[in-house]
């Protein structure tokens, strides 16, 4: 039984890691309908930044959680800029284009921020520190959960009460529904809908950021190459839950965290990877809209 | 005119592409020179450096100077081939490489065709050398069925263990391996093989297979592979407080891995060529490679030290470059190597080579006896 | 417009600082502070923004269709006496040019073909396809596999690849038939993917990781040939493969079914008003794109004499799309240039290749947004009225 729980927790940490980033896609993608292809690239550079910080700091002399939280609040502030300057660059110049250039653009951007990253720093494997400290007590409560795994729920759990709320009850929120709703009335109606997408942009990076810094403290090791495999899974997690649907990107990210977890536990843990797209493709045929989606999203 | 003029200059160029280079006996030195798995093959190319500096010193092999001719394929089967056939194209006479097996397999029908004699320092896959397929590939390292054996009777016999779990990379190098590990845990019936799993490199995290190790009840996992994933699967495994038992392969004895898995490397088994350190050869070939590059020597530069001397010295002894000829050489003299004296039986094996096993102690490989 | 450089110089500097400046190895737990780059950032981005705003303001001009008049050079230069040159050229290099460099120009050769291939189905049906290098496995392990188990020549794979591909492309055009663009592109790029996954780990019938070595390459009425032989057949090979897919992508553009993917690519809805079968229209460009990335894979095992699941990745589709993109969607002439470049310039600017995968995407947002047609645009021949006054 101790097995079933080990999967169970193991993918609802990867779940909530696919959440934050699906998150990301979602707001992007519904307001300009764009699959924000770039979006893994930028969950890498925040964890990379983590990592450049916080290794700056151990130098100085800095330990423990104080070191990663800094890195945390820097990262995601890199992350921001980099998601709005890339908005910026490649995508709102290509806003009117027909919808194959914006896509187009997206992945150039993509294999663009892999390999500006790959060559600014390095191919390899770079260990990250484990930084989040044992409390006895929570060890005691849930004893088959390590302290990064714990910080990881607690984290996106109270990021997902907060984005909640941001979009539900402030102007900014507000604004991103109504534009998402509907572009150009929007806009008649005196909403600033550039200054709505950079904000999509920005809150997105930011989640994608901090899920890079958990997860980078939690495996224990950054790469260049970490943002592809995990940005695709988490659009799969959140056309599974309902692109464009806030709720559904966190129960997409869950539902995949799990099946990948159960499925290589129970199943094979070689085709781990298969699973996302398998279920994508499931999705896509049996109810295009997505778990949460409402059926009359356009196809 | 003046259109046929530039014509007929641009074809003159690319003939003159072609133009012959000085006479010299070119030494090719293939393998992982970047990448993940440098630490590899940048030793090895180091030692072919320096033998073939002190040859070139003494007059060259029958008279010319030798010259390397370097390249890197990352370890990667499918560039190993495009490494291969820039080597073939260039002349080379004969290889010193290449470092993974994987990449090795890949390569080898491309140099048995153009008739050029392969010699690794670190590719372990026996089929390389039983299956007879490759007659001109030869070896400085035991293969990796003595290596799986020497794994497993020192979990069973030395750490009695009784339950081991078998993991590997699904590589050529890691899979065969732990393919050989499955036979002698069978074959020895003193010992049950609780699970045998394969992991994809690069993967972020190996979360799945730690839990399965620590469902399966394993006292020991033997390890098949490179020390990236090593180090991040003992790493997943003492984060969860599991003290099972490590034991892996010269693919994960490297300082690299030292270095990586930092604090959980401690008490991780490795078994690695063995300890030559007392032959004087060797250590006058790792002094110089003090003084020369700044450093200690990595992973089997004795290895490549040896199949270099071999190589060049089996060309002088034949007094030509002709494939048979060589062969014949290798397969019949001995040669005086930072190993010990040594030579290769009809399958390309060295003679008078071994393994033995290591384990991290305060940050460092040390030879159990 | 300089401040506004300024600004951005400023702002790139600040971005960039972390990832350009400061690189960490915790390995060796080293840090290396590179202000060099700092510099580097600063003063280009500086350069890079006046640029950019300077082709900004003329963009409008740029996505002009000026292409007859690169068309009008273009034929010209190829007429007459140059054309016998250049074929007289082609014929002649590989008896003038070391193994090397015909590897590097089949390669290239083989690039065009399959950005002829993918041109049908991304450039004139508009399918997004990010997974495109999925038939090229299947075509490459499919030689390999009949050739290590039971023998099979080069020649009988040929066509077999082609076929087995292009049912793989029915395969996979089938569940997608309703998606659109976005969607449709994930999903692909999942089933490019997901066939490698399967060629790793199914390991049974693949050999997985370790892949398939010793291939047979192709023989000619019997003869086998030695390494250079082989390429130089293989490169003439390709010449032959490229003239014909040339021809066939000519003959089918200006086709019925041609015409039909047009339209699709253009308006799918109006399409299928007018009574074209969409679904068979895009099953059948899925189909015939993948039968000649089959055939390529095919031409790629037999001249690596290698195989396995790391040649395959999601870089091989983007490297096709992007000479799709770049040299102009749906037109042949560009999308020739584009292969070349992309895969002679790496090997030939050696110090280059480091940065060939930053140029690619660099090079694929820059097209997106200044010249989305392509470097060499592809536009179907109008005809035009002019009132004749009486």
């Amino acid at each position: 039984m101790d097995y079933f729980w080990g999967l169970f927790i193991s993918g609802l940490t990867k779940g909530s890691i696919y959440a934050l980033i699906a998150l990301g896609y979602s707001l992007v993608y519904g307001i300009i309908e764009l699959i924000n292809f770039a979006h893994g690239e930028i969950y890498m550079i925040g964890a990379f930044t983590s990592l450049i910080v916080v290794s700056l700091l151990l130098m100085e002399g800095m330990t423990g959680w104080g070191a990663l939280l800094l890195s945390l609040i820097v990262a995601v502030i890199y992350a921001a800029a980099y998601g709005f300057t890339v908005e910026k660059i490649a995508y709102k110049p290509l806003r009117q284009a027909s919808r194959l250039s914006p896509l187009i653009s997206a992945v150039g951007m993509s294999i663009f921020l892999q390999n500006y990253v790959l060559l600014a720093q390095t191919p390899d494997f770079l260990p990250f520190p484990n930084l989040i400290p044992e409390i006895s007590f929570l060890k005691r409560i849930f004893p088959l959960m390590t302290p990064a795994e714990i910080a990881i729920l607690l984290t996106t759990a109270c990021l997902m009460v907060v984005v909640t709320f941001i979009v539900k009850f402030t102007k900014m929120g507000m604004a991103m529904r109504a534009a998402a709703q509907d572009r150009m009335m929007a806009l008649l109606l005196g909403v600033n809908v550039n200054r709505v997408i950079s904000h999509a942009f920005i809150l997105g990076s930011s989640l994608a950021a901090v899920a890079g810094v958990l997860i980078a403290t939690h495996v224990g090791r950054v790469n260049f190459y970490m943002g592809f495999i995990a940005g695709l899974k988490a659009f799969t997690a959140a056309v599974l839950g309902g692109i464009g649907s806030i709720p559904g990107a966190v129960v997409g990210g869950l539902v995949l965290g799990w099946a990948e977890s159960f499925g290589a536990g129970y199943i094979s843990s070689d085709y781990e990877d298969a699973f996302a797209f398998f279920l994508l493709i499931l999705i896509l045929i049996v109810k295009p809209s997505g778990i949460m989606g409402r059926a009359t999203q356009k196809m | 005119m003046g259109k046929k003029a530039v014509i007929l200059l641009s074809f003159y160029f690319l003939v003159t592409v072609n133009a012959y280079g000085k006479e010299t006996i070119k030494l090719g030195v293939a393998g992982s020179h970047s990448g993940d798995l440098a630490s590899y093959g940048i030793p090895s190319l180091r030692a072919a450096e320096l033998v073939v500096k002190e040859i070139n010193t003494k007059g060259g092999v029958l008279g010319v100077p030798v010259e390397i001719l370097a390249e890197d394929d990352v370890c990667k089967p499918e560039i190993a081939t495009n490494t291969a056939t820039k080597l073939i194209s260039r002349g080379a006479h004969v290889v010193l490489g290449h470092i993974c097996s994987g990449a090795t397999k890949a390569a080898l029908s491309l140099y048995l065709d153009a008739k050029i004699i392969v010699m690794s320092p670190s590719a372990t896959n026996p089929e390389l050398t039983q299956s007879g397929r490759y007659p001109n590939f030869y070896r400085t390292i035991a293969s990796d069925d003595a290596q799986a054996k020497l794994d497993v009777d020192f979990a069973i016999n030395n750490l009695k263990l009784k339950k081991l779990a078998v993991v590997h990379d699904k590589g050529d190098y890691g899979k065969g391996l732990a393919e050989y590990a499955k036979k002698f845990i069978a074959a020895s019936r003193k010992a049950e093989l609780v699970l045998y799993e394969g992991v994809t490199p690069g993967a972020l995290d190996y979360s799945a297979l730690v839990q399965k190790i620590l469902r399966s009840g394993a006292e020991g996992v033997i390890y098949g592979g490179y020390h990236p994933e090593a180090a991040l699967i003992v790493s997943t495994m003492r984060k969860k407080g599991m003290k099972t038992y490590f034991i892996s392969d010269d693919g994960v004895k490297d300082e690299t891995f030292i270095k990586v898995a930092g604090s959980y490397a401690e008490g991780v088994y490795a078994s690695g060529p063995k300890d030559v350190s007392k032959n004087p050869l060797a250590i006058a070939a790792l002094a110089v490679h003090r003084k020369v590059y700044s450093a200690e020597a990595g992973a089997f530069y004795l290895n490549a030290y040896a199949a270099t001397q071999c190589l060049l010295t089996a060309i002088e002894k034949a007094k030509s470059t002709n494939y048979e000829k060589i062969g014949a050489i290798l397969h019949r003299e001995y040669f005086n190597t930072p190993l010990g004296k040594i030579s290769f039986d009809r399958r390309g094996d060295a003679i008078g080579v071994g393994f033995s096993m290591y384990q991290v102690k305060n940050g460092a490989f040390v030879e159990i006896k | 417009m300089l401040r506004r450089s300024f600004f951005v110089s400023l702002w790139f500097s600040f971005l960039t600082f972390p990832i350009m400046v400061i690189r960490v190895n915790t390995i060796e737990k080293t840090v290396n502070w590179r202000f060099g780059n700092l510099l580097l950032v600063a003063v280009g981005s500086f350069i890079l923004s006046l640029l950019w705003q300077y082709l900004f303001a003329r963009r409008e001009k740029m996505t002009k269709n000026n292409s007859a008049k690169y068309r009008a050079i273009l034929s010209r230069f190829f007429s007459g006496k140059i054309r016998f040159v250049v074929g007289f050229a082609v014929l002649l290099f590989p008896f003038l040019l070391s193994t090397y460099h015909i590897n590097v120009l089949t390669t290239a050769l083989i690039y065009v073909v399959l950005g002829l291939g993918l041109n049908i189905i991304v450039g004139l049906t508009g399918l997004l396809n990010l997974g495109y290098v999925a038939f090229y496995a299947v075509g490459a392990y499919l030689y390999a596999l009949l050739n290590h188990h039971f023998g099979f020549t080069f020649w009988i794979c040929l066509p077999l690849g082609g076929l087995v591909s292009a049912c793989f492309g029915l395969l996979l055009a089938l569940p997608v038939m309703r998606l659109r663009g976005d969607y449709l592109a994930i999903v692909t790029l999942g089933f490019g993917e997901m066939t490698r996954l399967v060629l790793e780990n199914w390991s049974d019938l693949t050999y997985g990781p370790s892949g398939i070595s010793g291939i047979a390459p192709p023989t000619f009425l019997g003869i086998t040939f030695g390494i250079r032989g082989t390429m130089i057949y293989l490169y003439f090979l390709m010449v032959a493969f490229c003239l014909l897919a040339i021809f066939l992508v000519r003959r089918l553009r200006d086709s019925r079914i041609g015409r039909a993917w047009v339209a699709i690519r253009e308006d799918e809805e109006a399409s299928r008003a007018m009574g074209i079968n969409t679904s068979k229209a895009k099953s059948i460009a899925m189909m015939i794109g993948a039968a000649w990335a089959g055939m390529m894979g095919v031409v790629f095992a037999a001249k690596t004499t290698f195989v396995n699941p790391a040649s395959f990745s999601f870089l091989e589709s983007a490297m096709v799309l992007s000479i799709v993109v770049l040299g102009g969607i749906g037109s042949i002439g560009g999308i020739i240039i584009a292969a070349f470049a992309v895969i002679l310039l790496p090997e030939y600017l050696r110090f280059l290749s480091d940065y060939r995968m930053l140029a690619f995407g660099c090079a694929m947002v820059v097209m997106m947004i200044f010249r989305p047609q392509g470097i060499l645009p592809y536009h179907r021949r109008t005809y035009e009225f002019k009132e004749v006054h009486r």
